[in-house]
């Protein structure tokens, strides 16, 4: 049984201007030792499927469908057991190192927190963990540092202090949302390089969410690719990156600007815009913007096809795209 | 041979930090160290370096936001930091600059007439429409936009306001601060295309000033690689990243994310 299975989960947030559908039925597994990356622009629903992961859902989200973690139900589950998965078995670093650590207390205090309230630990006991987690995360001198205040250290440390957070309670889990986007890329490699270790050497799941398709190909073993509340395409990272079966998939390698590439060329595009979560198209959200589409692509949302083992993309032409040249 | 638009020579500055006491010597904060480059009309330069390299100091003091502690910015030939706040004013209408954050640069309760028409002097407002009409279709949006406020669009066209911002003086150099750093990827794609096309209609130049240099490869004629307040090493894209001497140039272009599959022979 996989640990974490997502079947069918909707949300959508009822707003002024209508209900936003921000994630259409999503499906996915994670077994323990796995890595998955989420990838997708702003506003494909990759933040709100950790959010509805973790039960941080916005006031008034109305969810469906069925999220279970180790056989549990979360979907529906009181707050307070939320509250006991979160931190524990489910662990989360953000994008923000600035913002996601609390400015007004000790680093020390903010790690050894989780520890106190799951743990049951005492302040000396959480203390001298708190100092082996800064260690692991090879935190520079970890020992004087404990007092220190997050804007004492730079972003990359400060990332490495909400590691050692997320880590505190070995959880089953681990969602890192956009968790080098906010720093430099000499950084950006050391951290990424840390979270692959901690995970392969602790066994935990990872679920990694990213827009930058360079940090999925080198931290995750499958993929899924999100545009308009869906998942669009799903597969092993070598076998997207190599298939790209989405036109989606296909526009976002294209655009990417390529060290060496050809210069002064124009970088190809995707035209149009992301459709709004308020008037998403009742067929493929990507329809309008697709150099393949056919009528029958707007009638309903397509199912995932398969593209190889363990690889699907929901698009009805996939065998079109592939014929064609790729970006 | 172009003409010379900008010199910069031995640029300095320093900043001033908080003292820690009452009577210990404030400290100080090196940002940069003799920074000197020259850029040619019509032709473009990046800067890379990360974070903290003095990158957006340099933005600074070009556009004379900020006098620097020694050296020179001269523009078509006029040292900006000796200039009196009148000529400076006028000046200003020959560079221009765009943000990285195309949610914080603009004033929300402004509708984008008044954001784009901000630079502009002296004009009736007929005139005024008509220039902010010409700006905004040059970057690909409608001279109905002028009456919506900046909510209404998304951080791409955000952006493409940004630019019509600083096209509307018609300027010879833009400088760029991280300006496609907050964008989605296919959203980055569009305005770096907008900036190459209005490159060649215009004859603009940039300084373009980015961590990405994938994306300064794609834009710009040569690049500066910036370290601790210096340039470390300067030249084409071709060369530097290619064959790059400097150990830290090196070192950044390692730390890139690679995508094996755009090298992958298709099956």
């Amino acid at each position: 049984m996989p640990m974490l299975e997502v079947k069918s989960l909707q949300v959508s947030l009822p707003g002024p201007r209508g209900t936003a559908r921000a994630l259409r039925g999503i499906d996915f597994e994670l077994a323990r030792g796995d890595t998955v990356g989420l990838i997708g622009e702003s506003g494909c629903g990759k933040s709100m499927t950790a959010l509805a992961l973790m039960g941080l859902l916005p006031q008034g989200a109305v969810i469906d469908g069925s999220i279970r973690f180790d056989g549990q139900e979360l979907v529906g589950l009181p707050d307070a057991a939320l509250c006991e998965l979160r931190g524990q078995r489910i662990g989360m670093i953000f994008q923000e190192p600035m913002t996601a650590l609390n400015p007004l207390h000790r680093i020390g205090d903010q790690v050894a927190e989780p520890l106190r309230q799951h743990r049951g630990m005492g302040r000396t006991e959480a203390r001298a963990e708190a100092l082996r987690l800064l260690e692991r995360v090879r935190l520079p001198q970890a020992r004087q540092r404990l007092d220190a205040w997050p804007h004492q250290l730079s972003g990359g440390q400060r990332q490495r202090v909400m590691i050692a957070a997320a880590l505190a309670c070995g959880p089953d889990l681990l969602i890192a949302d956009e968790p080098t986007t906010a720093l430099d890329a000499t950084i950006q490699g050391e951290i990424l390089d840390l979270i692959a270790e901690l995970v392969a050497g602790s066994g935990m799941a990872l679920l990694l969410i990213s827009h930058d398709l360079g940090v999925m190909a080198r931290s995750v073993q499958r993929v899924m690719v999100m545009y308009g509340g869906s998942i669009v395409e799903s597969g092993a990272t070598a076998s997207v990156f190599e298939r790209l079966a989405h036109p989606y998939t296909r526009g976002l390698f294209g655009a990417r600007p390529r060290l060496g590439g050809a210069r002064g060329r124009k970088l190809a595009t995707i035209p149009g815009r992301v459709p709004e979560l308020i008037d998403l198209p009742d067929g493929c959200p990507f329809a309008e913007r697709c150099g393949w589409v056919i009528n029958a692509c707007r009638s309903a949302l397509p199912p995932p096809l398969p593209v190889a083992a363990g690889h699907t993309a929901r698009c009805i032409r996939v065998d079109e795209v592939a014929r064609s040249a790729k970006p | 041979m172009n003409e010379l638009l900008l010199q910069v020579e031995n640029l300095v500055k320093h900043y001033r930090l908080p003292r820690e006491s009452l009577f210990a010597q404030a400290p100080q904060v090196q940002a940069l160290r003799g920074v000197s480059f020259s850029l040619q009309a019509g032709r473009s330069l990046g800067i890379v370096g990360e974070s903290g390299s003095g990158k957006s100091t340099l933005a600074r003091l070009v556009m004379a936001l900020e006098a620097p502690t020694e050296g020179r910015v001269l523009l078509l030939g006029r040292d900006l930091h000796t200039l009196r706040a009148g000529e400076l004013r006028d000046a200003r209408k020959d560079f221009q600059m765009v943000f990285q954050d195309p949610y914080g640069s603009l004033d929300p309760r402004q509708r984008v007439e008044r954001i784009v028409a901000e630079p502009l002097l002296r004009l009736t407002p007929a005139e005024r429409r008509e220039r902010v009409a010409e700006a905004l279709d040059a970057v690909g949006l409608r001279s109905a936009d002028m009456a919506r406020y900046p909510h209404e669009f998304s951080g791409g066209q955000r952006q493409r306001i940004a630019i019509a911002r600083a096209l509307i003086t018609r300027p010879q150099l833009i400088v760029a601060d991280e300006p496609v750093s907050a964008l989605d990827v296919s959203v980055q794609a569009q305005v770096l295309n907008l900036l190459q096309d209005l490159q060649q209609r215009f004859g603009l130049s940039y300084l373009f000033i980015s961590h990405d240099l994938a994306v300064v490869d794609h834009l710009c004629d040569e690049v500066a690689v910036m370290h601790a307040g210096l340039i470390v090493e300067q030249g084409s894209p071709q060369r530097l990243f290619g064959n790059a001497e400097h150990p830290y140039t090196r070192q950044l272009i390692a730390a890139m994310p690679v995508l094996q599959a755009s090298t992958t022979v298709p099956t």
